[in-house]
C-alpha cells in the first residue's frame, strides 16, 4: 500500500490537493476562501495531468534539429503533449471563472458589507421582511 | 450521400454564434438592433439545422457522419459528429431559444438596463453557442470547455438583471456548478489516463478492451461516478438541486425560460451521450449506473413536485417543477435501452419546449397583476391577458399528462419503455405518483387565474401584451399541440438518431 503511494506521490499529492480544495468550496462560509478553494481544485487537476503527460528521459514535444540539418522524429523521444495543451485549456477556463466568481463576490460585498455567504442571505430575508411589511401598510392605507 | 454545405452545417452552426457573440457589443444599442440580430442569428441557425435533418433523414436512409476539425484525421484532430438525433436537438433548442427572448421581448426591456442588454445578447449567443456546441461534439474535453462556458454564460443571465437577489442565486448557482466542473474535469482526466484518447468512440474502444480483460475497474467506476455526479449537479438532478429555484426564480422571464428549458438539457444530453457513447448499454449496466441514476429519477420526480406544492412564488413553482421534469428525463436514461434513451430524449425536446413556455406565461400574468409574483396575486389576470392564461394553461395540461398535450406523448413513451425493464413496477408507480402531484399544484394554479376578481386592478391599469408576445405564445400553444398529437413519427425519427448516434 505505501510502496504504491509513494510509487504515484504526485497522484496522491493531486488527490490530496484536490480533497482540500472541493472540501473548502463545499464548506467555506466566506467567499473569498471558496474561490481559494476552487483554484486549489484546478491546480490539482494540473498536476494530476503534468504527472500523467510526462516520461522520464524524453524531451518536451518541440522538434530537435539532428545535427546533419534534419529533424528528430521519432515519437519515443518526446513526451505526450496533449496533457500540457488540456492543462493549459484548464487554466484559461479557470481563469475565467475565478474573475467572474470575483466580480460577483464584490457586487455582493458592496451591497451587504460582508462576504459570508449566509450573513447576506439572512441580511437579505430581512430586508425582504421589511418591505412586504411596508408593502402590507400601503395596502391598508389605500383599503382604509 | 451528405453535400457540402449539410456537411459543414454543425462546425458553421457554432461559428456563427461565436461571431455573433463577439459583434453583438460593438453594434449600437439603437432600436434594441443586438437582440434582433442575435434573434436573426438563432433563427436562421435554426433552419440551417432543419435543413441537416432534412439531409440526414430524407432518402430514407439514416445518415451521421463526423466532422474533423481542422481536418486533423481521428485520434488526433478534433470532431463534431451529427446524426438526426443532434440535428434535431438543435433545432428544437434554436426555436425554444427564439421564442423565450421574443416572447419576453417587452420583460427583458424592463428588467435589463439599457447598458447591459449588448451584454444579455453576448451571453445568449454565447449560451446557444455552447448548447450547439455539446449537442455536436465528438470529444470529451471540447465538452469540457463548452460546459464552462456555458456555466459562465448562465450564471451571467441570472446576475444580468440588477438586484442583490439575483446577485445572491448567480454566486449560489455559480459555486454548485464550479463544484460540478471540477468532478467532470477530475473525471475526464482520469478517463483519459485510462484510455488514451479523447473523442468518445476511441475511449468506448478501449472502455471495452478494459471491460473485457476486466483490469481498471475500479478507477473506471469511479470516474463514471465523478463525471455523473458533476454533470448531475449542473442538471439539477434532485438531491443537487438546491440551487435551482433561486436561479430560476429570480431571474429575468427570458433568463428563467432559457435556463429552465435549455441549459439543463445540454448537460443530460451529454451525461447521455457519455453513457451510450463512451461507455454503452452493457458497461453502464456492469458498473451499476444506470440503477443509481434510476433511483434519483424517481426520487426527483416525488420530491420536485412535493416542493413545488410549497411554493407561493409562481416562477419557484414553475422552477421545482422543473426538478421533477429532470427526473423523468434521468427515469428514462435509467432504464438503460435504447426505448428508454428514446423516451428521455422526446421529453428533452418536450421539455424545452414546454417549460419556457409556462415561464413566458407567468411573467405575462405576474406583469398583469402589477409585477407580483405570489400566486394569491394572479387571481382573475388571464382576463387581462388571455394569451398568457391559455399559455400557463397549456403548459399545465402537459406537465400533467392530459391526453393531445405534449406531456402526454413523453409520458406515455416512457411508461411504454418500461414495459421491457425489470423495474417497471417502480416507473409506473413514479410516473403515476408523479402526475398526481403535478396536478395538485397545477390545476390550483390555474383556478385562480381563470377566477374572476373583481377588486383586482382598481388603482392599477395592466399594460396589453405586445403583438410578439402573443404569437410567440401561439407558436408555443401551436408545438404544445404538434408534439402531443404528432408524436409517434417523431420518436420514430429519434429511435432511428439513437441507433446511429450512440
Amino acid at each position: 500500500m505505501l510502496e504504491k503511494l509513494l510509487l504515484n506521490h504526485y497522484e496522491a499529492a493531486a488527490v490530496i490537493l484536490s480533497g482540500i480544495g472541493l472540501t473548502n468550496l463545499l464548506l467555506q462560509r466566506n467567499l473569498i476562501k471558496k474561490i481559494i478553494g476552487l483554484n486549489i481544485m484546478d491546480t490539482a487537476v494540473y498536476l494530476f495531468l503534468a504527472a500523467k503527460g510526462y516520461v522520464e528521459g524524453r524531451a518536451a514535444p518541440i522538434l530537435i534539429e539532428n545535427g546533419s540539418g534534419g529533424w528528430l522524429t521519432s515519437s519515443s523521444l518526446y513526451v505526450n503533449p496533449v496533457p500540457a495543451g488540456l492543462v493549459l485549456t484548464g487554466i484559461v477556463v479557470s481563469v475565467s471563472v475565478t474573475a467572474f466568481a470575483l466580480a460577483l463576490t464584490l457586487k455582493l460585498y458592496e451591497h451587504y458589507g460582508t462576504l459570508n455567504i449566509d450573513e447576506a442571505l439572512l441580511k437579505m430575508t430581512h430586508e425582504q421582511e421589511v418591505l412586504e411589511e411596508k408593502i402590507t401598510k400601503a395596502e391598508e392605507e389605500v383599503l382604509a | 450521400m451528405i453535400n457540402l454545405f449539410a456537411y459543414n452545417i454543425p462546425f458553421i452552426s457554432i461559428f456563427l454564434l461565436m461571431i455573433s457573440a463577439v459583434i453583438t457589443p460593438l453594434i449600437p444599442d439603437k432600436n434594441r438592433i443586438p437582440e434582433k440580430l442575435s434573434c436573426f442569428v438563432i433563427g436562421f441557425i435554426a433552419v440551417l439545422s432543419a435543413y441537416l435533418l432534412y439531409v440526414l433523414t430524407a432518402s430514407g436512409q439514416t445518415l451521421s457522419f463526423n466532422f474533423p476539425m481542422g481536418h486533423f484525421p481521428a485520434p488526433w484532430g478534433n470532431e463534431l459528429r451529427a446524426g438526426p438525433l443532434e440535428a434535431i436537438l438543435a433545432l428544437v433548442f434554436c426555436i425554444a431559444m427564439l421564442l423565450s427572448l421574443l416572447g419576453n421581448f417587452s420583460s427583458t426591456e424592463e428588467d435589463i438596463a439599457p447598458k447591459r442588454r449588448n451584454i444579455f445578447c453576448v451571453l445568449v449567443n454565447l449560451l446557444t453557442a455552447s448548447l450547439l456546441a455539446l449537442t455536436y461534439t465528438n470529444d470529451l474535453f471540447t465538452a469540457y470547455v463548452f460546459i464552462e462556458i456555458n456555466t459562465i454564460a448562465a450564471c451571467a443571465i441570472v446576475a444580468v438583471k440588477e438586484g442583490p437577489e439575483t446577485t445572491r442565486a448567480a454566486l449560489r448557482y455559480l459555486v454548485m456548478s464550479l463544484v460540478g466542473s471540477g468532478l467532470v474535469m477530475i473525471a475526464i482526466c482520469l478517463l483519459y489516463d485510462l484510455t488514451g484518447h479523447l473523442l468518445m468512440q476511441n475511449m468506448h474502444r478501449a472502455i471495452l478492451v478494459l471491460v473485457s480483460t476486466k483490469s481498471y475497474l475500479m478507477p473506471l467506476t469511479v470516474s463514471l461516478a465523478l463525471i455523473t455526479t458533476g454533470l448531475a449537479i449542473k442538471s439539477a438532478l434532485y438531491p443537487f438541486a438546491s440551487w435551482l429555484p433561486d436561479a430560476h426564480g429570480s431571474s429575468t422571464n427570458a433568463s428563467s425560460a432559457i435556463l429552465s428549458g435549455l441549459v439543463l438539457k445540454g448537460h443530460i444530453f451529454t451525461i447521455i451521450k457519455i453513457f451510450y457513447r463512451v461507455f454503452g448499454l452493457e458497461v453502464i449496466h456492469l458498473l451499476r449506473m444506470d440503477t443509481a441514476i434510476f433511483i434519483l429519477g424517481l426520487t426527483a420526480m416525488i420530491m420536485g413536485s412535493v416542493h413545488a406544492l410549497r411554493q407561493v412564488n409562481v416562477k419557484r413553482m414553475i422552477a421545482w417543477s422543473s426538478v421533477a421534469q429532470v427526473g423523468y428525463i434521468f427515469l428514462g436514461v435509467g432504464l438503460n435501452t435504447t426505448a428508454g434513451i428514446a423516451a428521455a430524449c422526446l421529453h428533452i425536446i418536450v421539455h424545452a419546449c414546454v417549460k419556457p413556455m409556462l415561464f413566458t406565461a407567468a411573467g405575462g400574468l405576474s406583469n398583469a397583476a402589477g409585477h407580483k409574483k405570489g400566486l394569491h396575486a394572479l387571481m382573475g389576470t388571464f382576463y387581462v391577458n388571455h394569451w398568457a392564461g391559455l399559455g400557463l394553461a397549456a403548459g399545465a395540461f402537459s406537465m400533467m399528462g392530459i391526453p393531445g398535450f405534449a406531456g402526454f406523448a413523453s409520458k406515455l413513451s416512457l411508461t411504454l419503455a418500461s414495459f421491457d425493464s425489470p423495474v417497471i413496477v417502480w416507473s409506473l408507480s413514479a410516473l403515476a405518483a408523479s402526475s398526481v402531484l403535478n396536478a395538485l399544484y397545477y390545476v390550483p394554479a390555474v383556478i385562480v387565474v381563470l377566477t374572476h376578481n373583481k377588486d383586482a386592478h382598481k388603482n392599477f391599469t395592466a399594460p396589453a401584451p405586445t403583438r410578439l408576445y402573443k404569437i410567440s405564445m401561439a407558436i408555443f400553444i401551436a408545438l404544445n399541440f404538434y408534439l402531443g398529437l404528432f408524436c409517434v413519427p417523431l420518436l420514430r425519427l429519434i429511435t432511428r438518431g439513437v441507433n446511429v448516434s450512440l
